[in-house]
């Protein structure tokens, strides 16, 4: 069942031709969506181009990645779930060992549609945040890049949507359509998640919005893997496989951006990056830190009701809950958490269940300190020994949470707020920084070439040269 | 459970807005706007539980309240109270519920009866003072967040695509909206039953589209017009608001000094007799000349005794309530020269246009009605030196029965008026405490006050004004023995017992509110499935998941 029928108005591998009702739903929803993409989608005559993108074709390993040239209003979005687990059961919680639910159960139906509405409402807002940077692109291969991020972010709404048409009734399909009504940033209606609000003006933000937030969105998408709700384990199972090429996109971003720094400092006299108008590493750092801090915040609260109910019901595990845990009660146990008692830190122990957003922080810091360290790397291959990128910690300029309501410094120590505010410039992008980023970006759209201020990727896509002409 | 229930003491029931925590107060002309803040750290009990996204405990409460009560008084100009939160994103999350997993039953009790009584004040004032109230939700607005809300007589919400109202009290704590939310959603706003039953059972609630076509909220404003909207919606109510006054009456510190067994007030005295269980509540006469005038009440302000008196009572109810849960009777006693009485009363009785004297009379009137809410048993004593007269004799009604002392040689003690019992303190039923009293024979309570005139025990008895009237040579024993029997019966039989027969008459929202709402909510506070090792209250917020019995009771 994994093949995909083309000759349907939308391409899926779950029989949608079975299901009238569905497919009508469906049938309806696509030309509300289409509008949201013109409206929203890339901007600035991007839409009539031909982009070099892939398409899934099936799920199998392989077929879901098919290049070729598309315009992107006609891209095929279609609905994908990876292939059913013959007798898979609820894997944690008070449920476990029960056989997984392939409808919704009543009892979990208003928590599981709010899980997914959160996690779709991100798709089509990070597409908003990002509709203008093509109009600066540093290179065609990038501005591709962008482009195939967008597309299969507007595929993982598809995904969450089929989840809401085919199992939330009346109120799920309302919720659909309001996801197509919300908009990043605007006040009026915005987004749900801080972090999907902020604007993404320039390429550096880009890069590390698709390293830190996209990671978030793996993460997440890792532990509704894990769910006992069929339909969603299998969606978001496939969902990473695409995951996995917006995080590339972020990571190998950010890294060219560092390997042209570090050519510019040996090139300048006094080893400044910016004198040679390149992006210099502390304000590297400080896009870092920035944009870390807002990723974190998405995790939810530290001690959290919430989370012990997800995970109570079986309904969003830990990351890798199966492969890596071999006790999936979580009763009886504790994590330990850093909490502030009277201006000072004092560890608690937190019972394990309610503590489930931050053990899931905590995995994705880990996997954050790794990202950095190959940047380090990076840096030291290019013979500069005398700075190193640093992962703030995770207390440093929170908004939600347990650490919202104090200051902390990037090692995570209590400190004032006055001391934060005096700091502020240095931790974090100021504005004369968001000027100068900004003023550095200029389009370049000839094929194979690059801005000043990025290293040119060590290969094309899919085989073709770096000079291919990826936008027609 | 996982902290230990206990009870401590509430030190006091009185705040000034110089002294407010949790929420701060703006003046504009005709519009006051309440901001509510609260702060995490500053609850009543900070070790067991934090004030998080604008949740509240009594403290916010006490402080709610006093800032309605100071409206009233010293803020006649202000025609319109708008609610607003200043926090982003939430509005009020509703009673903390860590508080209330935390605090006895009786404190749980106590709790909502207090918060239940701060809203009715709340209805009242824009009933009868011409305060009227929106809500401005400019955050989601969960559980008592929306019953503070419905108590408005105007509720916005922000309609930013998140913002919702909700009673998420059944799916989520398996307990239920007790702050009024289930009555007022049917009774006053009339929501269809039906779609007050999903709403009801809908964790999240609605947002401002479904919400505004539900009749949840009257209307609802895009963040970008928010501000604009709702002052616009404010200046609207307000334009249909009558001027009361300019100029209003400082509500000065209701003081009480401790000393021993008895708390004493300027007027009043609250004495414990924690062994025995019974409380005496006496309530002195004024020594000083009446004000000749309603301009000259005014010039006495807060200090007069016409409001003084009913003040302190209020604040010796709430101790008694909160502080003496083992109490069980409360005897009610007055003391001094009825002439003063009736002197002091008729100031306020008889200047029906003044907006200050109709302040007082509808003080009293809810300083009474929380005395007939009042969980404990009470006997009017009508001895020697009473002075059950005019205002006063409302005591002897409220009470559950009266004894009169049989004594030809004192004065008479007992003297209803037509001013004060003709319908002035009406109770939650929305009769007089007379009318209630003579439902059998409503002529009787006609004739009672048209001829109004003061009475000896005899008359009083024959009248049916007092329960029982011993003579001089059987009074103490009698009143020994009533006390004592009264205070063996099961506490519990007594409380339901009492509530049954003091309402009488038809249903009103608040009869429903403290009698049906408050005590199914009571029932379920206490049934396993909320608060049991496994019930959904205790478990709220804990890694189990709650565990009910589904026997249907
Ligand atoms: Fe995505
Ligand atoms: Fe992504």
């Amino acid at each position: 069942m994994s093949s995909i029928d083309y000759s349907e108005r939308i391409p899926n591998n779950v029989d949608l031709s079975s299901d009238k009702r569905l497919q009508r739903a469906l049938e309806k929803w696509q030309p509300a969506f289409i509008d949201w993409w013109n409206d929203m989608g890339p901007a600035g005559g991007w839409q009539e181009r031909d982009v070099f993108l892939r398409t899934a074709v099936s799920v199998d390993k392989g077929g879901w990645a098919q290049f070729g040239f598309v315009k992107m209003p006609e891209y095929r979005w279609g609905i994908f779930l990876e292939a059913p687990e013959a007798g898979r059961l609820v894997g944690f919680g008070d449920n476990a060992a029960s056989p997984v639910w392939q409808e919704v159960p009543g009892e979990y139906r208003n928590t599981l549609q709010r899980i997914v509405v959160t996690q779709a409402d991100t798709e089509p807002a990070s597409v908003e945040q990002q509709r203008w940077l093509a109009q600066t692109g540093p290179s065609q291969y990038d501005i591709r890049n962008l482009f195939q991020v967008n597309v299969e972010e507007g595929r993982h709404l598809w995904a969450m949507v089929y989840l809401l048409h085919g199992y939330f009734g009346r109120d799920g399909r309302d919720e659909a359509d309001a996801l197509l009504e919300r908009r990043s940033g605007d006040p009026d209606k915005p987004r749900i998640l801080d972090a999907f609000n902020q604007p993404c003006p320039d390429w550096l933000t880009f890069f590390c919005f698709t390293t830190f937030t996209d990671r978030d969105g793996k993460y997440q998408l890792a532990a509704l893997a894990e769910s006992g709700f069929d339909p969603l384990a299998r969606t978001c199972r496939f969902m990473l496989t695409e995951e996995a090429h917006h995080l590339f996109v972020g990571e190998t971003g950010v890294r060219r951006i560092i390997e042209r720094a570090c050519t510019l400092m040996k090139q300048d006299p006094n080893g400044d990056a910016r004198a040679q108008g390149g992006i210099d590493l502390p304000t590297i750092q400080r896009w870092v830190n920035y944009w870390f801090s807002y990723s974190v915040d998405l995790f939810g609260g530290e001690i959290s009701s919430n989370a012990a109910d997800f995970f109570a019901a079986g309904l969003k595990g830990r990351y890798k809950e199966m492969s890596k845990y071999t006790e999936h009660t979580a009763l009886g146990q504790t994590h330990a958490i850093p909490l502030l008692r009277d201006g000072r830190l004092v560890v608690e122990d937190v019972p394990l269940r309610n503590a489930m957003n931050e053990v899931l922080r905590e995995e994705y810091r880990d996997d954050c300190q790794k990202v950095l360290e190959r940047w380090n790397k990076a840096v030291r291959d290019q013979g500069v020994t005398d700075f190193e990128f640093s992962l703030p910690s995770t207390r440093f300029h929170r908004r939600q949470g347990v650490y919202a309501t104090h200051a902390f410094d990037p090692n995570g120590n209590a400190i004032p707020l006055a001391e934060f505010e005096a700091h502020r410039a240095e931790w974090l992008p100021s504005d004369a920084d968001r000027a100068y980023v900004a003023s550095l970006m200029k389009p370049v759209h000839e094929p194979g070439k690059m801005a000043n201020w990025i290293a040119a990727p060590p290969r094309g896509i899919d085989g073709r040269p770096l000079d291919f002409e990826y936008v027609r | 459970m996982a902290s230990a229930v206990r009870h401590q003491p509430v030190a006091s029931f009185q705040s000034h807005p110089e002294r407010y925590r949790h929420w701060k107060l703006a003046i504009d002309g005709a519009i006051a706007r309440l901001g509510m803040d609260i702060k995490e750290e500053n609850g009543l009990r900070p070790e067991d539980y934090e004030l998080k996204q604008n949740s509240y405990d009594l403290g916010v409460d006490i402080e709610l309240a006093d800032a309605i009560e100071r409206l009233r008084f010293e803020h006649p100009e202000v025609r319109v109270l708008v609610f607003e939160s200043l926090l982003p994103k939430v509005f009020c999350a509703g009673a903390n519920i860590r508080m209330l997993a935390s605090s006895t039953h009786g404190f749980k009790v106590n709790f909502c009866r207090y918060t239940n009584e701060t809203r009715l004040s709340l209805e009242d004032a824009s009933q009868h003072s011409g305060l009227r109230s929106l809500c401005a939700a400019n955050g989601t607005a969960a559980g008592g967040g929306y019953e503070l809300a419905l108590a408005a007589d105007r509720i916005y919400l922000v309609d930013d695509g998140n913002a919702a109202v909700s009673l998420p009290e059944v799916p989520l704590l398996g307990v239920l909206p007790g702050t009024g939310g289930l009555t007022r959603l049917v009774d006053k706003r009339k929501v269809r039953r039906d779609l007050a039953d999903l709403f009801c059972t809908k964790a999240e609630g609605f947002r401002a589209r479904d919400a505004l076509r539900y009749g949840l909220i009257d209307g609802s404003f895009p963040r970008s017009r928010w501000e604009a909207g709702v002052s616009a919606a404010a200046a609207d109510l307000a334009a249909q608001s009558p001027t009361r006054a300019s100029q209003g009456v400082p509500l000065s510190p209701v003081n009480s000094q401790v000393d021993g067994r008895t708390r004493r007030y300027r007027s009043v005295e609250l004495t414990l007799d924690a062994e025995a269980r019974v409380a005496t509540l006496t309530v002195r006469a004024p020594e000083a000349l009446a004000p000749a005038s309603a301009s000259a009440l005014r010039d006495e302000g807060a200090e007069s005794w016409a409001i003084r008196v009913f003040r302190e009572i209020d604040d010796a109810l709430l101790h008694l309530r909160f502080n003496h849960d083992t109490v069980g009777l409360v005897l009610l006693r007055t003391e001094g020269d009825p002439d003063a009485v009736l002197a002091h009363d008729a100031v306020v009785h008889d200047n029906p246009g003044d907006w200050f004297a109709t302040e007082i009379r509808l003080l009293r009137a809810r300083v009474l009605r929380r005395l007939d809410n009042t969980a404990k048993s009470m006997f009017a004593i009508v001895d020697r030196g009473s002075c059950f007269v005019g205002s006063l004799f409302e005591l002897a009604l409220a009470a559950d029965r009266s004894y009169m002392l049989s004594d030809d040689e004192a004065g008479p003690t007992l003297h209803p008026t037509r001013a004060a019992s003709g319908g002035t303190y009406p109770m939650g039923t929305a009769i007089s405490r007379l009318q209630a009293r003579f439902a059998r024979e409503p002529q009787r309570a006609k004739d009672l006050l048209e001829s109004e005139h003061p009475m000896h025990a005899e008359e009083a008895l024959s009248s049916g004004l007092v329960t029982l009237a011993p003579d001089a040579i059987d009074w103490d024993d009698e009143i020994r023995i009533a006390i004592e029997e009264r205070i063996s019966l099961s506490p519990d039989a007594l409380t339901g017992m009492e509530q049954n027969l003091r309402f009488v008459g038809n249903e009103g929202c608040d009869t429903k509110i403290f009698g049906r709402l408050s005590a199914w909510q009571n029932w379920i506070f206490q049934r396993p499935n909320a608060v049991g090792e496994e019930g959904a209250l205790t478990l709220y917020g804990h890694p189990t998941r709650p565990r009910f019995d589904f026997r249907r009771t």
